[in-house]
């Protein structure tokens, strides 16, 4: 007779060989790894949680410590290479292959370790694509996953950085796999319920608190004004004719620039209410300025951001939180809400080539995709018309029936026409297509495409990219604001002129924008201590940003 | 030290009747720019002493477009730079005529 409950059985077996070290689903710190080499069989695919920011830092370092002997082979699907033990555990022959979406501070290494060899890459995705294959073809056997606090049933609180969890144990659990939790605390009662008891197989107690990076804290007193003339160019450009409202912001110091002058040079314009009231976003602490002035409605969040609890719970009425009343954040959630209900997305990146594809990428370092491509690409599935959706869509396609044009999402690109260490943004050629040929990759890592960018901002002006109609109009749109890189020096004149009087290209001066505003006393705040000022105390920055 | 001097014809005057304007710092990545407006007709003068050497053709191409944009007839524009960015010095110039330009107060 054919066997149909094998996993499961299988499933068993693990947690009967777990249990061993556990007292019902507890498990002291010091037994981590112990359980780990009882749960996990050779071969296995494992989920180490190492999220955007939340790490399972324990059960990373327990990893890293097992019999290789008992535990090795193992093929890691995990969204965040971010630990150094997320690699130690391929030198040592633990793990063997690897999926993965981001890899921010390990990105120079895990570019070395995939040269030598080390690593079998699988592919590297997008927060939703990795997410989505979990529950198709890479359905982890075991999740080691993070939590702030549990009971003795296993009932967790993720508190405000929830991020990947919930997704990670749904495609674990409920496919006969097992759950591990590491937590701060064990207590009598959850404040909230974010992951059900039944998930969960094991709670390991850690000694001290999971890791969370502050990836989105950035010091206004870091911004430039070459950084301030840009954003005016794309407050005044993109955000005021197309009127966008519901939208996602990059990372970096140009979208934090843009965030501060909201209070300032776009209430001037007149624009608040108008643009940049609901936000696919992580608390970003550089809109605190925008929020405490009335503009912003309401803003999910993929995760939190570190110190922003306080100010988050005295402003439920533009996040999402809990009954608990802190912040409820879910990655998957809000990249679907960025991909499908954002009409802009909007941020920076390292090399732009002449057709606009571009990546962050370089040939020593391998950042990952994380979350900007769902973000930065056109929904094809979208159905529901809003006005910079139709608008972007018109300009791309003036000559299509109205009732039937597709619109398009508005995926703008904006950076100073040279980066750090005056490295030129615009390039002949992406550094991804190197990488691909020397790692022998199907695909050649690029973070968004040229056919899904629609414009790209820096000091020079703004390129509408959907107003072009071939190649040479795009690659000439592109050149007429690279300014003096190799890329901007090699333009013809001429046809940027032809551009510029079609809105092709608008410089700040065809903006009526005025360069003596590119001064830092434009930003609402202008450093850390301001941004404590304006959330009224609220706001607890990290002590590396604190310098008073 | 590096120092270049280009002269142009720009397309007219700049407006306005402020004497010199002054604006930005000499700093690591930043620089000076002072204008004064001594030249006759539509003659316009850029001298530079730079930190960074050997960056001639960028300049040129920085101060033609500067003019071309901004037509700053009758000024003559001094930079100090401390080794700024193309992008950092077009805001600059900018900056400097647009300051010159404006009414006395």
């Amino acid at each position: 007779m054919a066997a149909w409950r094998k996993a499961r059985e299988m499933r068993d077996t693990r947690i009967l060989a777990g249990s061993k070290v556990a007292a019902g689903k507890i498990v002291e710190g010091h037994d981590a790894v112990a359980l780990l080499e009882a749960v996990i069989q050779p071969g296995d695919r494992v989920c180490l949680e190492g999220d955007n920011q939340k790490q399972a830092d324990l059960l990373a370092g327990a990893l890293a410590r097992v019999d290789v002997a008992k535990v090795h082979d193992l093929h890691m699907v995990q969204s965040g290479v971010v630990l150094p033990e997320h690699l130690d555990i391929f030198e040592s022959g633990v793990a063997k292959r690897l999926d993965y979406a981001y890899s921010g501070p390990q990105s120079a290494r895990i570019a070395r370790m995939l040269f030598g060899g080390k690593i079998e890459l699988g592919a590297v995705h997008t927060y939703l694509e990795l997410f989505a294959r979990y529950f198709i073809d890479l359905t982890p056997h075991v999740a080691l996953i993070a939590a702030v606090s549990a009971d003795k049933d296993g009932n967790l609180y993720t508190g405000p950085n929830t991020e990947d969890t919930p997704t990670v144990v749904e495609a674990t659990a409920f496919k006969d796999g097992v759950v591990i939790a590491q937590v701060n605390e064990i207590v009598e009662r959850v404040p909230r319920v974010d992951i059900p008891g039944d998930r969960v197989h094991f709670v390991v107690k850690a000694d001290k608190p999971f890791y969370v990076e502050p990836l989105f804290t950035r010091d206004p007193g870091a911004i430039t004004e070459a950084q301030i003339l840009t954003a005016m160019l794309a407050i005044k450009g993109i955000y005021a004719p197309y009127g966008v409202q519901r939208l996602n912001h990059g990372i970096g110091f140009n979208t934090a620039a843009i965030e501060l002058l909201l209070p300032t040079y776009g209430e001037r314009l007149g624009l608040k209410g108008k643009v940049a009231s609901h936000f696919a976003l992580n608390p970003h602490p550089t809109l605190i300025p925008a929020i405490e002035s009335g503009w912003v409605e309401q803003i999910h969040s993929f995760g939190s951001e570190v110190g922003m609890d306080d100010y988050i719970r005295a402003r439920s009425d533009v996040f999402f939180t809990g009954p608990d009343g802190s912040l409820r954040s879910n990655r998957a959630f809000c990249q679907t809400a960025g991909l499908y209900a954002c009409d802009m997305f909007i941020g920076s990146t390292l090399q732009i080539d002449l057709q606009g594809n571009s990546s962050t990428v370089t040939t020593s370092r391998i950042a990952g995709f994380g979350g900007a491509p769902n973000m930065g690409s056109d929904a094809r599935g979208r159905r529901h018309p809003s006005a910079p959706w139709l608008q972007a869509g018109k300009e791309a396609d003036p000559d299509s029936p109205p009732a039937l044009r597709r619109g398009r999402k508005l995926v703008v690109q904006i950076g100073e026409t040279f980066g750090d260490k005056n490295v030129p943004l615009f390039v002949e050629q992406l550094d991804a297509l190197a990488l691909a040929e020397k790692l022998d990759l199907e695909l050649a890592p690029v973070m968004v495409y040229s056919d899904d960018v629609t414009h790209i901002v820096t000091e020079e002006g703004v390129a509408n990219l959907l107003l072009c109609r071939d190649r040479n109009e795009r690659e000439h749109a592109i050149r007429g604001i690279a300014g003096y890189t190799e890329i901007g020096r090699d333009r013809d004149a001429k046809m940027v002129q032809r551009l510029r009087e079609r809105g092709v290209i608008r410089r700040p001066e065809d903006l009526g924008i005025d360069p003596l505003d590119a001064d830092r006393n434009l930003l609402a705040a202008r450093s850390i201590k301001d941004l404590v000022h304006w959330s009224g105390g609220l706001y607890a920055p990290p002590s590396r940003f604190r310098n008073w | 030290m590096e120092t270049l001097s280009y002269r142009h014809q720009a397309r007219e005057r700049a407006r306005g009747s402020k004497p010199m304007a002054i604006i930005g710092v000499v700093a690591s990545g930043n620089l000076e720019v002072l204008a004064e407006r001594t030249l006759p007709g539509t003659d316009c003068q850029v001298e530079i002493s730079t930190a960074a050497e050997g960056f001639g053709a960028v300049w040129e191409a920085v101060v033609a477009d500067f003019v071309e944009r901004r037509s700053p007839g009758g000024l003559k524009l001094s930079i100090n730079d401390g080794g700024a960015r193309p992008d950092t010095v077009a805001l600059r110039l900018a900056q400097a005529v647009r300051l010159i330009e404006e009414d006395d107060q």
